[in-house]
């Protein structure tokens, strides 16, 4: 199942770095979200597959001693999506304003911070 | 979305899910669920109802800013771990007492405490995002 | 160490930075007075330390200090014996008559507090330099002291010489206390220990170990930068920029001595061998005579003294490389004699400037009359320098020709370079001294009047002391001069030179020395102007070199950062991305670690694969969707999916989660999106799309091959078997996610917790900002962007 999970965690990486290429703000957004995921399943493969059972020990009992999920890659990723997802909309609200204040959406155009023709520093004191 | 039926029913979705939330945070130390979880569920629930009813009952409801929501939580779940402190074991160690109310044993931590600072940030953060989103003027 | 004496030293050496802190607030107060107060603080550090005197003077070394981080072995320790004692009482008993100086020179200065706080801090980095038993705490405050002279030297920060002047001495001495540190390292790699106190048991061991060359250059470099030696000696001079004061003890007194404490310090260590005895002559020597002809061409009379103060440097290190008893003993007297008479030399020029409006001697004379006590104090220092007797300056200069005495070709030549530096030195110490006030009057642009007693009793006190301490020589070489030279020997050394001359070949190289110099000086002008065609015709220096290589830097780095950040968003990302797909793939293919051809698992079931084609799918919507709602929509498919394969898995936390997110994520996106426009295709060029997704395609292709690899290996449970065993067991929960998430890996969960709450915050305020800049102006409504950043920061830029 692991080589399944792989080839659509690349598909995944493939899709979310290509529409990153892009110069246009909202085709990044989207892939930004798509890396968000591929990342996730990355780390959930990583750990392996076990179907169907979570990782929760059983009542009465003190330890684990069924085969279940991967506890670790879930604690994991569980915090990745919450964090993601906050700065997926920071990332959001960004372009928004980029898009309002610099009339463009398209990144090439957005020279605020790096101008295309900056002059040479003075070599004074 | 302003439909009769969806801004009559919301305010009940919203208990009910509001509800959800805290039964699936405090469960959430043996069976699936938890402080982020909840949190989420309660903050969708919040976001519900501003898209229902508009985002100034939202705050009305609220009684406090979604971030002081969010700044209590993160205080609480530092205090859980400043608690150790007391004990004088290591920062986030978690500390466990059993008192019993009613003849019933209910274990409290600090390990509770700090999931429900989780929940409180959770929902003040992302209830916060979701009602500023929904202004009509930003 | 007795407790008590131990919390008193460490108050001592915390004073002058308690001094410093005070100093603003007393000046606001008391005016330029406040230097009565703030002299204070060096004066009981000078009696603090005076009172080790008898100790250390029966060989006894004093230290102490206490553990400042034990688990890297780093201590807050001190080391004390005759070398650090003979610099403690320097710079406390001189710095206190700079601190009075100073007081009468910036009267009425605006800032003058902060200038009593910066020489305050200065005189505390320096106390701990030559007092410092760790190499950590000597690293630290080698480069306060050069952090510390940067502030004096730019104090005049309005002019650009200044600032020049002050960067120069930063970049050269910080530079070299780099080296000094890279030295230290490797000492501590060899030896083992990071205490002056016990390297100095490692001698040996360190002068057979095949790195000492490179610790000797390394140490070297930091000690010749920060003690002006050639090529470096060019900083000082340029360090005359700084006020008055500054001058006298920075770069004439105290700082530009740490380098060649340094080497003192390290003498029983490093010295003896072929290396030292040749670098550290020859470089010092070289200086000695740079130093002696720059000085003479000057007309200037602080840049004279500067230039003197390299030539003394240079000897200083030259006595210090041939390492002999005699020649330590002449390093130790010229030491003290040299802060003594130069100081003082200094504050007279000082006081000249100040009183007449100019320094320049040739625009000086017949002052004697009107400024009786500082010609007084002028004279008795240039007589000490120019090593007359009684004066404590002959004492050095007899010690050191009798250290150079000898029949090879070597002490000749050295003899030959120090009686031409002393006898340049001499005409140049009674230029300064009798030049101004002698003669006939010339005008000034002020009209010249005797300074107050706040600007002549420091020279005339440091004047005065090297005469008395000439005169006295059997009671100060027994306190100072003895145990300064045994600690730099690493042997018990005994200074017995008196005052009083006796026939000898060093007294006959003196006699030399100062007809020599008798005669540069009556002739002082042709001196000067064939000084000055000798430097025009070589025409370059390393001065002119520090601005090309300074320029050269600006422009490399402008260069380069154009280069590396082009500003287009497009390339960091391609950049990024090529690199992402070669650390997957390179290391794959050069370790011939490809995956095997994975088979078809044989217990996919049908849901499975049905819910990872709706990913597919949904992935497959957001690349060819051409308007927002498709967009989004397909973006919920594939989010959704993915929530259900964390289901379909074991994972019900993340797939609720994720769920909730989902439906958060489609919710926010919609009201955004809604305001956003989306181009309707991916408007691309062929030529771009194919290089893009050749990328994309290489790093997909990475990341699948990378996982097959990874999870075809052995997978170790160790982390997971402590999870599954001890989270009911010792954390009381059975949700073992959870456990991890709120229990074991609580600090980080806290850390996360934090972020979401800041970009929680950071979207609010972008959402306010917004909102202020448009209420009021309303120029949004007029289609004009509210905070027109493209024009506004691109001329800040420019400004």
């Amino acid at each position: 199942m692991e080589a399944l999970f792989s080839i659509l965690i690349g598909v995944f990486f493939a899709a979310a770095v290509y529409l990153m290429l892009s110069k246009f703000l909202v085709r990044i957004l989207l892939g930004v979200a798509i890396f968000g995921n591929a990342v996730n399943l990355l780390l959930f493969t990583a750990g392996r597959l076990v179907p169907e059972v979570p990782p929760i020990i059983a009542a009465g009992l003190d330890r684990q001693l069924a085969v279940t999920a991967n506890p670790l890659p879930q604690a994991l990723i569980l915090t990745a999506i919450v964090i993601s997802f906050s700065f997926f909309a920071f990332l959001l609200v960004l372009s928004y304003r980029a898009f309002q204040d610099l009339k463009t959406d398209n990144v090439n155009e957005m020279r605020v911070a790096e101008p295309a023709a900056e002059a040479a520093p003075p070599t004074g004191y | 979305m302003n439909t009769v039926i969806f801004r009559t029913l919301a305010p009940f979705l919203t208990a009910l899910m509001l509800l959800f939330s805290l039964f699936v945070l405090l469960r959430g130390h043996n069976e699936p669920g938890g402080g982020f979880i909840g949190g989420l569920i309660a903050a969708s629930a919040l976001a519900i109802y501003g898209i229902a009813r508009g985002i100034r009952p939202v705050r009305h409801a609220l009684w406090f800013h979604p971030m002081t929501i969010a700044a209590t939580g993160l205080f609480l779940a530092c205090l859980a771990g400043l608690v150790s402190m007391v004990a004088a074991v290591p920062f986030m160690t978690g500390l466990w007492i059993y008192p019993s109310l009613f003849g019933v044993e209910i274990p409290l931590s600090t390990v509770m405490l700090f999931d429900f600072g989780v929940y409180l940030v959770v929902v003040g953060a992302i209830t916060s995002i979701a009602l500023a989103l929904e202004r009509e003027d930003f | 160490m007795q407790p008590g004496t131990m919390v008193m030293t460490f108050a001592a050496f915390c004073l002058p930075f308690l001094g410093a802190a005070a100093a603003p607030a007393l000046t606001r107060l008391l005016g330029h007075r406040a230097a009565w107060p703030l002299a204070l603080f060096p004066a009981a550090i000078f009696l603090h330390f005076a009172g080790f005197l008898p100790e250390v003077g029966r060989g006894e070394v004093v230290t102490g200090g206490f553990a400042w981080v034990p688990s890297y072995n780093v201590s807050f320790s001190w080391l004390i014996d005759g070398l650090s004692l003979a610099f403690l009482l320097l710079i406390s008993g001189i710095g206190t008559l700079i601190v009075l100086y100073s007081g009468g020179y910036l009267k009425d200065h605006p800032h003058q507090g902060r200038f009593f706080a910066f020489i305050l801090m200065f005189m505390g980095a320096m106390l701990g330099l030559v007092a410092s038993d760790s190499f950590l705490m000597l690293f630290v405050f080698w480069e306060l002291t050069s952090i510390t002279s940067f502030l004096l030297i730019g104090f005049d920060h309005a002019r650009e010489a200044a600032r020049r002047a002050a960067l120069q001495a930063l970049i050269v001495t910080g530079g070299g206390g780099l080296l000094l540190l890279a030295g230290l390292l490797v000492l501590w790699n060899v030896t083992g220990v990071t205490q002056l106190s016990l390297l100095l048991a490692f001698g040996a061991e360190v002068r057979a170990s095949p790195f000492y060359l490179a610790i000797l250059l390394l140490m070297l470099g930091g000690a010749f930068t920060k003690s002006a030696q050639f090529p470096f000696h060019f900083w000082l001079p340029n360090a005359m920029e700084a006020p008055t004061p500054v001058s006298a003890y920075l770069h004439s007194a105290t700082m530009v001595k740490a380098g060649v404490y340094l080497l003192m310090r390290l003498n029983p260590v490093l010295g003896g061998t072929t290396p030292w005895e040749t670098i550290l002559p020859a470089f010092g020597g070289l200086t000695l005579l740079v130093g002696a002809v720059l000085a003479i061409r000057q007309t200037d009379l602080k840049l004279m003294l500067a230039y003197t103060t390299v030539a003394s440097l240079g000897l200083l290190v030259m006595l210090t490389g041939l390492g002999s008893e005699h020649a330590v003993a002449a390093a130790a007297l010229y030491l003290v004699a040299h802060s003594l008479f130069k100081g003082a030399l200094f504050m007279v020029a000082g006081i000249v400037d100040h009183e007449t409006g100019t320094r320049h001697i040739t625009g000086l004379g017949g002052l004697g009359r009107a400024m009786p006590i500082t010609f007084a104090a002028a004279v008795l220092a240039a007589l000490s320098m120019g090593g007359l007797p009684p004066f404590f300056g002959f004492l050095a200069k007899e010690e050191v020709y009798a250290a150079l005495e000898g029949d090879s070709l070597r002490s000749v030549a050295f003899t030959l370079a120090a009686v031409a530096g002393n006898a340049l030195m001499f005409a140049v110490a009674f230029a300064v001294a009798l030049k101004p006030f002698l003669g006939a009057r010339v005008e000034t642009p002020k009209a010249p009047h005797e300074g107050p007693l706040l600007l002549w009793l420091g020279p005339l006190v440091l004047a005065a002391c090297g005469l008395a301490a000439g005169l006295f020589s059997a009671a100060v070489h027994p306190l100072l001069s003895s145990p300064l030279a045994s600690a730099m020997a690493g042997a018990p050394t005994t200074v017995d030179i008196g005052p009083v001359p006796h026939a000898s070949l060093a007294l006959l190289l003196s006699a030399v020395t100062i007809a020599l110099g008798v005669a540069v000086f009556v002739a002082l002008d042709r001196a000067r102007a064939a000084a000055d065609r000798l430097v025009a015709d070589i025409g370059w220096g390393p001065d002119r070199g520090f601005d090309q290589v300074i320029s050269g830097l600006v422009r490399l780095g402008h260069r380069l950062a154009r280069w590396l950040q082009p500003g287009l968003m497009e390339v960091y990302l391609t950049v990024t991305f090529v690199v992402v797909a070669l650390a997957l793939l390179v290391p794959l293919a050069w370790y011939d670690e490809w995956p095997r051809p994975p088979l078809w698992p044989a217990d996919a079931q049908f849901h499975e694969l049905a819910v990872m084609a709706l990913a597919l799918i949904g992935v497959g919507g957001v690349l060819t969707a051409s308007n927002r709602l498709n967009s989004i929509l397909a973006l919920g498919i594939q989010g959704f999916s993915v929530a259900l394969l964390f289901l379909l898995f074991g994972a019900p936390d993340l797939a609720f989660t994720q769920f909730m997110v989902e439906t958060l994520s489609v919710v926010i996106l919609t009201l955004v999106m809604t305001r956003l426009r989306l181009q309707p295709r991916d408007a691309r060029p062929l030529a771009q799309k194919l290089p893009d997704a050749a990328i994309a395609i290489a790093c997909g292709l990475g990341f699948s091959l990378y996982l097959l690899r990874v999870t075809q290996s052995r997978f170790d449970p160790v982390l997971t078997d402590f999870f599954n065993l001890y989270s009911k067991a010792i954390a009381h929960g059975a949700n073992v996610v959870n456990v991890i998430i709120v229990d074991f890996r609580g600090t980080d969960t806290l850390g996360e917790i934090a972020v979401v709450m800041i970009t929680g915050l950071a979207i609010l305020s972008l959402i306010r900002i917004r909102k202020s800049t448009t209420a009021p102006a309303g120029s949004a409504a007029e289609g004009k962007p509210a905070m027109r950043p493209a024009v506004n920061v691109g001329k800040e830029k420019q400004r």
